[in-house]
């Protein structure tokens, strides 16, 4: 049961950090390869503000959020927007640059040591028995509720709202839809704040459950394989992707060996891109001739 | 070439030439002199920086050709690097072999594992090798940090200097002038190599696919033949890397590495062989200038322990820049000097359109 626990948490982890991508990409088919550095910034802003606000955890943590949001509004007004008609890769290389450039800059800031914003936070993190032998910390139920909120939210989002079907036009033909009167940059900019927000709330998240340090990135690295593998454009294949990645991940664990748990999500990835590189549910990328 | 001196070609020998006008010539010479020479007055610290360079070239330059002219982008440099070295170690480890044994075979398998690698991504048009690669890279890691564990080699494996006949490779300036012919082979094979058929296809996908397609280039062909021959040629910088530091340990091939690759192609400049060198010479000195300068500075003691740090958040600074505003890098840079000199007096004058 514990394990069946472990892979519930794992995949709601996940898919918290995986659908970041898939809006990124669905939007301007660009990889946010910063995606990681960001999620951290997001956790050490939450630190900085506990620090900030001392006794008002509440604050601190909205506040984090909210600064998740902003981070990725500005982002692309300052930085990627000008990369917006310029070659895909040098987007992509931009988002690599970038998530060098917050690495460093959050060393400098913080070093390199281990945080535990928790007790900043003065929270506790107690097990909840979930019956059959099977226990998750605290903050770990937390984090399958957000994953559970967030993509039913995304789902309304996308499926029922003005800028949700906007966002959709554009991912599908940029050029249609910007002659159809649809603000561009303004999509663009809201597809990078909603996945800095979302990457946020999963670094925060993480940090509250298993403490905060620069290796952190390494686990949005592991996501990205959930997000191919789902396909990288479809939001319910981030979902699927989430589950089969993080069961073959806590299966390995518990089974094999847990060195090899690091390697399994890239071994699925390999796997995946050899039988059907667009993902489950992803959209035919085969080179055509449109 | 578009100069502004009136220089014309006449016939397609002029067209195949490497060196154009004599200045190019004194040039090419001048370097050549000054090279010569550098490690008879160079301290032995200046000496190995130097070849730091060297090799990072070798590694770069492959990384050039898969990024800058066929336009993939690779994660996974690092894991090459790591996959020549960690063959060039257990050929030596395990079978004792010479290094003209190990070397190929480093190249060898490097290739094999670009087939692997490449395939499934390259049948696809976006940036699918970037996660492939990706993947290349925590496997190899994987991989190579088992096999040190498993044979209980904690520290890396130990590598004697390669021989040739009874002459050792054990000292400075043998390694420069051997890294330098290296060098220069490799340089002379991809300049070659880009103004080729090969080359201008690469060009071409790189620029538009589609249209690429429908003249006629085989463009998954063609982009596994640059992955390929990336990832051989890395595997080779790797295996040069592991001899001249005589040992081999997966803790030298973090994901730092493949960034700092990343980081010369950019910054020396996309789509240019020049720009390999000048992109290596300045990501291999800038860790030492910054240090100098943070040593020097009155800089907060905090902050100058983490000189690592201020170097990797400087690296990103200035590769946000050059791909924002110059997208050509240092050579873009060293490009627009020459053409105001070459035009001077005349300025606002563009001849050609530019470089």
């Amino acid at each position: 049961m514990q394990v069946a626990a472990n892979i519930v948490v794992l995949v709601a982890i996940y898919a918290l950090i995986s659908c970041g991508y898939v809006l990124i990409y669905r939007v301007s088919r660009v990889l946010n390869l910063a995606h990681g550095e960001l999620m951290m910034l997001a956790a050490y802003l939450l630190l900085a503000l506990g620090t900030l606000f001392d006794g008002s955890p509440f604050i601190a943590l909205i506040g984090a959020a909210v600064l998740s949001l902003a981070m990725g509004l500005v982002l692309y007004v300052v930085l990627m927007r000008r990369m917006t008609g310029e070659l895909v890769i040098s987007a992509v290389l931009v988002t690599i640059a970038l998530g060098i450039f917050l690495r460093g800059a959050i060393v400098l800031i913080w070093t390199g040591r281990l945080y535990h914003p928790i007790d900043q936070l003065l929270w506790r993190n107690p097990p909840i028995a979930l019956g059959a032998g099977a226990a998750i910390s605290t903050v770990a139920m937390v984090t399958i509720v957000t994953a559970v909120a967030t993509y039913a939210a995304l789902f309304v989002f996308f499926q029922f709202t003005r800028w949700g079907v906007r966002m959709r036009a554009v991912g599908e033909n940029p050029l249609l839809a910007a002659q159809r009167g649809i603000k561009l940059h303004a999509t663009y900019a809201l597809a990078w704040a909603m996945a800095t927000f979302t990457g946020g709330c999963a670094g925060i998240l993480l940090s509250l459950d298993s403490g905060l340090d620069t290796s952190m990135a390494v686990v949005s690295l592991k996501a990205f394989p959930a997000a191919l593998v789902g396909g990288l454009d479809s939001l319910r294949g981030a979902i699927v992707g989430s589950l089969i990645v993080a069961t073959a991940e806590v299966l390995s664990i518990q089974y094999v060996d847990p060195l090899v748990s690091d390697v399994i999500p890239f071994l699925v990835l390999i796997v995946m891109l050899m039988v059907r590189p667009w993902g489950f549910f992803g959209t035919k990328e085969e080179i055509d001739r449109e | 070439m578009p100069y502004a001196s009136g220089y014309f070609k006449t016939n397609y020998g002029e067209d195949l030439v490497l060196l154009e006008t004599r200045l190019q010539k004194a040039s090419i010479a001048a370097a050549f002199a000054i090279l010569l020479v550098y490690p008879m007055v160079a301290s032995p610290f200046f000496l190995g920086l130097a070849n730091q360079v060297f090799l990072a070239i070798v590694g770069a330059a492959a990384l050039m050709l898969l990024t800058g002219y066929a336009g993939q982008i690779s994660l996974g440099h690092a894991g090459l690097l790591a996959t020549g070295a960690l063959t060039t170690g257990v050929m030596f480890k395990e079978f004792g072999s010479p290094f003209w044994i190990a070397l190929p075979s480093s190249a060898i398998v490097g290739a094999a594992l670009g087939i692997i690698f490449g395939i499934p991504s390259l049948r696809l048009k976006g940036l699918y090798l970037a996660i492939s690669t990706l993947a290349l890279y925590f496997v190899v890691a994987f991989v190579g940090g088992e096999y040190e564990t498993r044979r209980g080699l904690f520290s890396g494996v130990v590598i004697s200097p390669p021989q040739i006949g009874g002459f050792q490779f054990d000292e400075g300036y043998k390694w420069y002038f051997a890294l330098l012919a290296i060098d220069i082979v490799v340089m002379l094979f991809c300049i070659n190599l880009v103004r080729s058929r090969t080359g201008r296809a690469l060009i071409a996908i790189r620029d538009r696919e589609i249209v690429a397609e429908a003249v006629g280039i085989p463009i998954r062909h063609y982009k596994l033949t640059a992955f390929v021959l990336t990832s051989a040629m890395t595997s080779v910088a790797g295996s040069l890397i592991a001899y001249y530091r005589g040992f081999v340990s997966m803790d030298a091939f973090s994901f730092t590495l493949t960034i700092e690759y990343v980081a010369m192609v950019i910054i020396g400049g996309l789509g240019s062989m020049l720009g390999v060198v000048l992109g290596a010479l300045f990501v291999v000195t800038f860790p030492h200038l910054t240090e100098g300068i943070v040593r020097i500075l009155p800089i907060p003691q905090s902050m100058a322990n983490e000189v690592f740090a201020v170097n990797y958040a400087a690296f990103g600074l200035i590769m946000i820049l050059f791909l924002v505003f110059e997208p050509l890098g240092l050579v873009g840079i060293w490009h627009r000097i020459r053409n105001y000199f070459l035009l001077w007096p005349f300025r606002r004058t563009r001849v050609g359109g530019g470089a």
